[in-house]
């Protein structure tokens, strides 16, 4: 028996499902991300575990206990929200303690336990200060450390990086993994950044128009996109027909690599060029249509725009998807 | 100064611009000082000059004999006593009320939302006298209230002409002046914080308390102020369903000016009152905000 396990959870509003029928276990200690497009339905399912939401069927067990109708202040989950909503009236240390505080936890052990939290996020400086006077990285981990103070079960993280800055959020992701390891505790987190779901994750839910269409690890859910979907969502794709009756294949960018016209699998020429720093993306016309080349940026030489080449990838790059036969 | 190298053509439309907010405000600030300036003088003035029984008004002789008589009279220190005390009380009870009403609303779907909300400012497309006159009625010997409490076993109550009146009537016309800031600062909410309290296992009552209060206490205190500084000076109100007995400061003021014909006298009270209320309201904002203002960044 896994520790939170959600049955053929379903959420209709009227006759709109928003989610249908998902199902999935997670094991103690587990970081698993939900990740899809906005409306797929990874919040809804989100704060259905958090009980915001009633569940039209199906149901939530954590730890063995059935919580699918528990109101949301006996479940004691940890939920850090993506306006963070700490309590603006209210120190950085009094937001910490308030959970604390509703479990009556005693004075002594309560100052230890908040101590202890602002430490595990870096922020035992600030902890006289209001809220509107952090940035928003320090509120996230005020956030953050408020949930992880009442040593919940499970954390749930909605959207917790998406206000944050590009450099900001980057050092944020490597910072939640570390402090989830060392705490040990099981996370859902919701994102629609693919960037931050595979890496951070143990494994990765990912959601479409309300189902799940793959569970995997980070790494195999890349290698491995099941649809088209998937393969377009999770990083780059180029979609490649497999030759067996129209069937499209994924073909990742940095697999391929230019090799002399005619050395390759396919001839083509360059038609674009984007320097990204670590990396030169191409996109170069051919014969089964438009590939993106993802080469490092390694010293060597270089293509130009308009240059004829030859596009070379190994056989097991090409990974068949399951519902490719039927696309346009 | 490099300004002065510029040619003057560069210049004129820096000072146009410059001039622009003032052009733009120009209507308001005339007619502010027109309506309210000038005569809020003309009536601190006036409050100085001294009064003749016989010959009225002297333009140009001045005295303090009327702030004198406000300040000393216990007729007049009554007066004002009865209209803060009444005005302090149909502020708590508006706060009371107020403030619950608008936690409902602010609650309440999409359709329910917009109507409740029209009937909480219902009050205020009506003239203050139609209300006036229509509390009268209810409240009268023979109104529809006595009847109600006489079907209940209860004698006949005098209820017009008492402050009970009164305060009744002020609760009703000011109660959206209490629900409309507190609504704007339930509505400002992030209903995330709600949930971020409950999720801590804080009940709702103590998630009312302690998380929402605090929160929506500016838009109670300046419900409160408003609601205080008008009842203060209400006068068709008082005047109306309070009787020829029962005076308030506004009251007064009007009795002066139009059946003691002492004017000075009537805008010394005036004045009086505006710097009482001045007083009241702001040693109340201090005194509230004063807890919250580092908190909430005022």
């Amino acid at each position: 028996m896994s520790f939170l396990t959600l049955t053929d959870l379903t959420k209709a509003y009227g006759d709109v499902a928003v989610v249908d029928g998902f199902n999935l276990s997670v094991e103690q200690g587990e970081f698993v991300s939900l990740l899809g497009p906005s409306g797929c339905g990874k919040t809804t399912t989100l704060q259905m575990i958090a009980g915001f939401v009633d569940v039209t069927r199906g149901s939530i067990q954590l730890g063995g206990r059935d919580i699918t109708h528990a109101a949301p202040n006996t479940r004691g989950l940890g939920i850090v929200f993506q306006s963070y909503a700490l309590f603006p009236h209210m120190t950085v240390w009094a937001n910490v303690s308030f959970g604390l505080e509703m479990r009556q936890v005693p004075r002594t052990e309560r100052q230890e336990r908040v101590d202890a939290a602002l430490g595990l996020v870096g922020l035992t400086a600030l902890a006289q200060r209001y809220p509107r006077e952090l940035s928003g990285g320090q509120r996230q981990r005020v956030a953050l450390a408020r949930a992880l103070v009442i040593e919940p079960p499970v954390l749930l993280l909605d959207e917790p990086l998406s206000n944050l800055d590009a450099k900001l959020r980057e050092d944020m992701q490597f910072e939640l993994r570390q402090i989830q390891r060392k705490v040990g505790t099981t996370t859902v987190m919701v994102t629609h950044d693919q960037t931050e779901a595979l890496s951070i994750s143990d494994r990765v839910v990912v959601m479409q128009a309300g189902h799940i269409t793959q569970v995997d690890a980070p790494f195999v859910l890349y290698e491995n996109p099941r649809t088209r979907f998937i393969s377009g969502f999770v990083g780059k794709a180029n979609l490649v027909p497999t030759g067996q009756g129209g069937a499209l294949a994924s073909l990742r960018p940095e697999k391929l690599r230019f090799v002399p016209a005619g050395a390759g699998q396919v001839d083509g020429e360059v038609r674009e060029r984007f320097f990204l720093g670590s990396q030169w993306l191409y996109r170069v016309s051919t014969a089964l249509g438009e590939l993106v080349v993802v080469c490092p940026n390694d010293g060597t030489p270089r293509l130009d725009e308009g240059t004829r080449c030859g596009v070379a990838w190994p056989a097991e790059a090409v990974r068949p998807l399951a519902d490719g036969a039927h696309a346009a | 100064m490099s300004g002065a190298a510029l040619p003057a053509t560069s210049r004129s439309p820096a000072a146009a611009r410059a001039a622009r907010p003032w052009w733009l405000s120009a209507p308001a600030l005339v007619l502010f000082s027109g309506m309210v300036i000038v005569p809020l003088l003309m009536t601190a003035v006036l409050s100085f000059n001294v009064f003749d029984h016989t010959t009225g008004v002297k333009a140009g002789e001045f005295t303090l004999a009327h702030y004198s008589k406000v300040f000393t009279d216990p007729y007049y220190l009554g007066i004002f006593w009865h209209t803060f005390w009444v005005s302090g009380l149909t502020t708590l009870i508006c706060v009371l009320v107020g403030a619950p009403e608008a936690f409902v609303l602010s609650r309440m779907g999409p359709p329910w939302r917009a109507i409740f909300l029209l009937v909480v400012l219902a009050p205020l497309l009506v003239s203050v006298v139609v209300r006036a006159f229509g509390w009268s009625m209810l409240l009268g010997r023979e109104g529809l209230v006595n009847k109600l409490l006489a079907l209940l076993g209860i004698g006949a109550t005098k209820l017009l002409y008492t402050d009970a009146a009164i305060v009744i009537a002020l609760v009703h016309v000011m109660l959206p002046f209490m629900v409309i800031p507190v609504w704007t600062a339930l509505q400002k909410l992030d209903p995330a914080v709600t949930q971020a309290a409950l999720s801590l296992q804080a009940s709702q009552a103590t998630t009312l308390r302690r998380i929402i209060l605090p929160q929506i206490l500016p838009g109670v205190l300046s419900g409160s102020l408003l609601v205080f500084g008008l009842s203060a000076s209400a006068f068709a109100i008082p005047g109306l369903l309070g009787g020829r007995r029962l005076k308030m400061v506004a009251t007064v003021v009007y009795d002066e000016y139009l059946h003691e014909l002492n004017w000075p006298l009537g805008a010394a009270i005036a004045i009086t009152l505006l710097a009482a209320n001045l007083l009241v309201m702001l040693s109340y904002n201090r005194l509230v905000e004063g807890a919250y203002r580092k908190r909430m960044g005022a």
